[in-house]
């Protein structure tokens, strides 16, 4: 159906979305690709000046060739904050598609007030991450005051600072709280697409309900599951407000994300940070493309 | 209505917000610390004094270091009133990136800052941040449940004494800590906490070579003190108190001790937010007889970043907020015990404020405090809870995890110190040093 | 969903479903309630849960220290300016995708969503020196453009899914009619991909909205939205749950109501696609 004019018009239509995220991507990682070869240590008086500096790659500044790049990936810091976001990535996703699946099929139960349950479900993502941060931190959380100590002592049990000593899963419960709803709600539309003719032969031929779930319902999910998974990945490798507000990276919660923020913002080493920023980017794609490919596959489908 | 009015009428509005446009307005960025949220409910009287609109960006201490500092290295000039600390000003001032507060006026009596703080606040005699309150530490104790344990508090402890007292106050069944102290991670917490005491067990933080000593011995009894104290009588999960979280528990009257900024005297001691005002007492930070007490020097100061529009309504603005008259104006309103403290020699002299419990300890802390000679063996830099060098904040959060972590018994001691011995040197080498 | 079922059986799945959703909604309605209590009351041990005084102190001390409505209307600006630039730029090119494909497109649409991954706090520092050097710091007009940006492969991504369910005879009956490309559009695809735009528009309303990375590090006064004032609010001073929970019911509040009541919207086009 698309004819030769209709094509050129199609590029030129895509043509200001493509530009402008061409430039935005390119313009700061190209800055950052430039800073990551530099000493750029601000506070020790390293500047840079408006105007020619940026276009002469800020002469100001020195080469440093790849010394950035072998500091920060030989910091005893570096693998520990990699596995630490593959951590929390992959736990938040298999406890929000888990128990996503199990209340999408729930609420596609008949029963009564659905659509008022519907809203209860939804509510936290509607919530900002410094606020549910904020809140979980100190009015569940916190081993003092924190609603979980008063439960964990009616029970008699000496209540344990979550933030400390289970830090790990503390922030896993305080995003998948965050983005249960998401995929709750896609899962949730995927089960209602699903031909109720078909369970029902099923359940007459005395199929069991595991045998149904699994014969029946997950095929039919999996690309929903797919993109549930794509998006979430998308943004959980970026999270931050969730860990600088409740632990500031310590205990073993430093993402990558959150030491290059260290290493930039804190210790204001923004070379050295700048090379963080480049291994981080490199980490996001080869994740993005073992997504792309089990994704780009579904989407076709 | 005819046009003619309504034209008029219109003239006469839009002169009036033409009017009201060209007043002054000028930004300050600060901390979300009770004196400092306290002004800003008196800056109406500084508006109405000069005509000076005041906009207020109040953040939480992380924040407000994070945004203020990429702010003035950037020359973003977003603000033309920076809250900063003694661990910055001397760094930024002698980047030249602080206006210099060399012009004040005589009414302002810029000799009346205690000579610590404007010590702490200049770059080679130059004063470039005013002092809006000073503090040292100092230890808060309940006088009731002191008699209790039937020990008596000494003007000057031992860190030993300390940990005796808090085994004999605890109180579990009652809530009752014996002591709570600082272990939340982060350069300006608990990292603040445990250099002071370091220093009172002969530790510091860098040889005169710059190499880190966290493998040598000082080290390690400091953090095996602290941590076996505050596991025998301190609040559970005290691996994530800061300063804010011992301040509510002690006024919740769930320590027996708090050894913490002197600030905090006026707020233990306030009837209205604490259960436990009319029976705290104060004393000297411990020592272990090495020549060094364990307490601090600290200042929460007003500069001005070089660059901005605005620079003489910012000092305007400053002289108001630092001046002896505005100690007067919150002390006639809410009493001696709330006027911002530590920063004015004459405030100590005021027999008013004299009366005040804690006022003479709170000066006898910061008088005892010397930047310059921290350590018991020489090292190379200034500054008691910090290294007044700019890769130390950066550092210094990230031991301080490594211990919150030791605390919360994830790594033991001796991994901790390993680790932090590790990361330092590491830090210190990609500096240049 | 024909499915005879019994009373009993849909009395099970009510109480399980009302004790999961109340569960799931339960920090949300703590903070509420909390932000009503005193702060003594909101610390209490066993906790209180409704006969406390009602008070609205607390929302009268977050007010007095920082003006809840500049806050609020920054946000609208940011989020809803965002959104409909947004919108505009991603409309044409997700029709483009969905209906005149070419061997690129699928590259193109993953490649856009790839920008999405870049770590903020790695460009960061380059930003703010661009922000400062377009002297777009604290201007509303720099974080919509911001917003935009990051937001822009999920809206075109979002829209290309839901053009691509249009039956494509629809165009080719319209074309035969001798419909200009113009009126195409405007005519025939527009008001069968509303309710796709519309739940798109209120996707990435909130996601600009809750994004709290660009609109604290870029602004201070003129364009601090809703995520710069809870920000004063992230350590204790003394006591402060009930007046921390008054602040963030007030922060979230907006958002809260705006997407319980356009819920049914948003439902109905956040599949991605993932309904065929």
């Amino acid at each position: 159906m698309a004819t030769q004019h209709s094509r050129s018009a199609a590029r030129l239509m895509m043509a200001p979305a493509v530009f402008l995220l061409l430039v935005w991507m390119l313009v700061p990682l190209s800055l950052t690709l430039i800073f990551s070869f530099k000493k750029f240590l601000p506070l020790r008086g390293d500047q840079i000046e408006s105007g020619w500096d940026w276009v002469t790659f800020f002469p100001s500044l020195d080469w440093v060739g790849f010394a950035n790049y072998s500091r920060f990936v030989t910091s005893s810091s570096f693998w520990p904050a990699v596995s630490t976001t593959l951590l929390i990535v992959g736990g938040v996703l298999i406890i929000t598609v888990c128990l996503g699946i199990l209340l999408a099929i729930l609420l596609d139960q008949p029963m009564w007030g659905q659509g008022v349950v519907r809203i209860l479900v939804i509510a936290p993502f509607f919530v900002m991450p410094t606020v549910s941060a904020l809140v979980w931190k100190n009015m569940f959380l916190d081993p003092n005051n924190g609603l979980f100590s008063h439960l964990w002592r009616a029970f008699g049990a000496e209540p344990i600072s979550f933030l400390s000593e289970a830090a790990m899963p503390s922030i896993i419960l305080i995003v998948s709280w965050q983005w249960l709803p998401f995929a709750t709600l896609i899962l949730l539309t995927a089960i209602q697409s699903l031909d109720s003719e078909q369970l029902e032969a099923a359940e007459m031929d005395g199929a069991p309900v595991l045998k149904r779930f699994w014969f029946i319902v997950l095929p039919h999910l999996s690309r929903a599951i797919t993109i549930v998974i794509l998006i979430q990945t998308i943004f959980l490798l970026a999270i931050f407000a969730e860990i600088f507000v409740t632990t500031g990276g310590a205990f073993g919660t430093r993402t990558l994300s959150y030491l290059i923020f260290q290493r930039v913002l804190e210790s204001q080493n923004v070379g050295l940070g700048s090379a963080g920023g480049v291994y981080a980017i490199i980490l996001a794609n080869i994740v993005a493309l073992l997504l792309m490919r089990v994704v780009g596959k579904n989407l076709d489908a | 209505m005819s046009t003619k009015t309504a034209l008029r009428a219109a003239t006469a509005i839009a002169l009036i917000a033409g009017g009201a446009a060209q007043a002054e307005t000028i930004t300050i960025a600060t901390v979300n610390n009770g004196d400092m949220i306290r002004m800003q409910g008196y800056t109406d009287q500084f508006t109405a004094a000069t005509g000076i609109e005041v906009e207020w960006v109040t953040l939480e201490e992380n924040v407000l270091r994070q945004r203020v500092t990429t702010d003035i290295t950037t020359k973003g000039g977003q603000f033309d009133i920076m809250t900063i600390g003694m661990y910055e000003t001397p760094i930024w001032g002698a980047n030249g990136w602080l206006v210099a507060l060399d012009d004040m006026s005589a009414e302002y009596d810029v000799d009346d800052i205690l000579p610590a703080m404007a010590g702490g606040l200049s770059h080679e005699g130059t004063l470039y941040a005013a002092p809006f309150y000073g503090e040292s530490s100092m230890i808060m104790y309940r006088t009731d449940l002191m008699e209790k344990a039937g020990m008596d508090m000494p003007d000057s402890p031992t860190w030993e004494f300390i940990r005796e007292a808090a085994a004999a106050m605890t109180d579990r069944d009652n809530e009752i800590n014996g002591i709570c102290l600082r272990g939340k991670a982060g350069w300006g917490e608990g990292g603040a906490f445990i250099t002071a005491m370091s220093n009172s067990f002969g530790a510091q933080w860098f040889d005169m070579d710059w190499r880190a000593t966290f493998d040598q011995e000082p080290w390690l009894n400091t953090l095996t003190f602290f941590k076996g104290m505050m596991d025998e009588s301190g609040p559970a999960g005290y691996a994530t108190n800061g300063f804010n979280e011992n301040l509510s528990l002690f006024q919740q009257g769930k320590c027996g001790m708090w050894i913490d900024a002197t600030v905090a005297a006026s707020f233990v001691t306030n009837p209205n937010d604490s259960t436990v005002a009319d029976s705290v007492g104060f004393a000297l930070a411990p020592n272990t007889g090495l020549g060094k007490n364990s307490n601090w020097l600290w200042a929460w100061a007003l500069a001005v970043p070089a660059g901005t529009q605005k620079e003489a309504e910012a000092k305007q603005f400053i002289e108001w907020a630092t001046s002896k008259d505005y100690i007067e104006l919150v002390a006639a309103a809410e009493g001696w015990a709330n006027v911002p403290p530590g920063a004015r020699t004459s405030l100590y002299e005021n027999p008013e404020y004299q009366k005040v419990p804690f006022a003479q300890m709170t000066l006898d802390s910061i008088l005892s405090a010397d930047p310059t000679n921290s350590t018991v063996n020489e090292s190379p830099y200034v500054g008691i809870q910090f290294a007044a060098i700019p890769e130390f904040a950066g550092i210094a959060t990230e031991v301080s995890q490594e211990f919150s972590a030791a605390y919360a018994g994830q790594q033991t001691v001796e991994e901790a110190l390993a680790k932090a011995q590790a990361l330092t040197n590491d830090a210190m080498e990609a500096a240049g040093y | 969903m024909a499915r005879s079922v019994t009373t009993r059986r849909k009395m099970i799945n009510t109480a399980l479903a009302w004790g999961i959703g109340l569960l799931i909604f339960f920090p949300i309605l703590w903070t509420i309630l909390t932000s009503f209590k005193t702060e003594a009351q909101a610390i209490a041990n066993p906790p209180i849960f409704l006969n406390f005084d009602w008070t609205l102190e607390n929302y009268a001390v977050v007010q007095e220290r920082s003006d809840y409505m500049k806050f609020l209307w920054n946000s609208v600006i940011i989020a809803g300016g965002s959104t409909i630039l947004g919108i505009i730029i991603a409309v044409p090119a997700a029709w483009s995708m969905a209906f005149v494909p070419s061997k690129a497109t699928k590259d193109i649409l993953l490649w856009m969503l790839s920008t999405k991954m870049l770590p903020a706090v790695g460009v960061l520092y380059p930003i703010y020196l661009l922000f400062v050097e377009l002297g777009l710091l604290d201007s509303r007009a720099g974080l919509v453009i911001v917003m935009m940006l990051i937001n822009l492969p999920i809206i075109v991504w979002m829209l290309y899914t839901y053009f691509k369910e249009i039956p494509g005879e629809i165009l080719e009956a319209a074309r035969m009619d001798g419909a200009e490309l113009k009126e195409e559009i405007l005519y025939v695809l527009t008001p069968m991909a509303v309710p796709g735009i519309a739940s798109t528009i209120l996707l990435n309303f909130i996601l600009a909205w809750n994004e709290a990375f660009w609109t604290l590090n870029l602004t201070a006064v003129d364009a601090a939205p809703l995520t710069a004032f809870i920000a004063s609010y992230s350590s204790p001073e003394g006591l402060f749950y009930a007046k921390l929970s008054a602040a963030s019911t007030m922060a979230i509040a907006p958002i809260l109501i705006l997407g319980w009541f356009s819920q049914k919207q948003l439902v109905r086009g956040l599949t991605f696609g993932a309904v065929k």
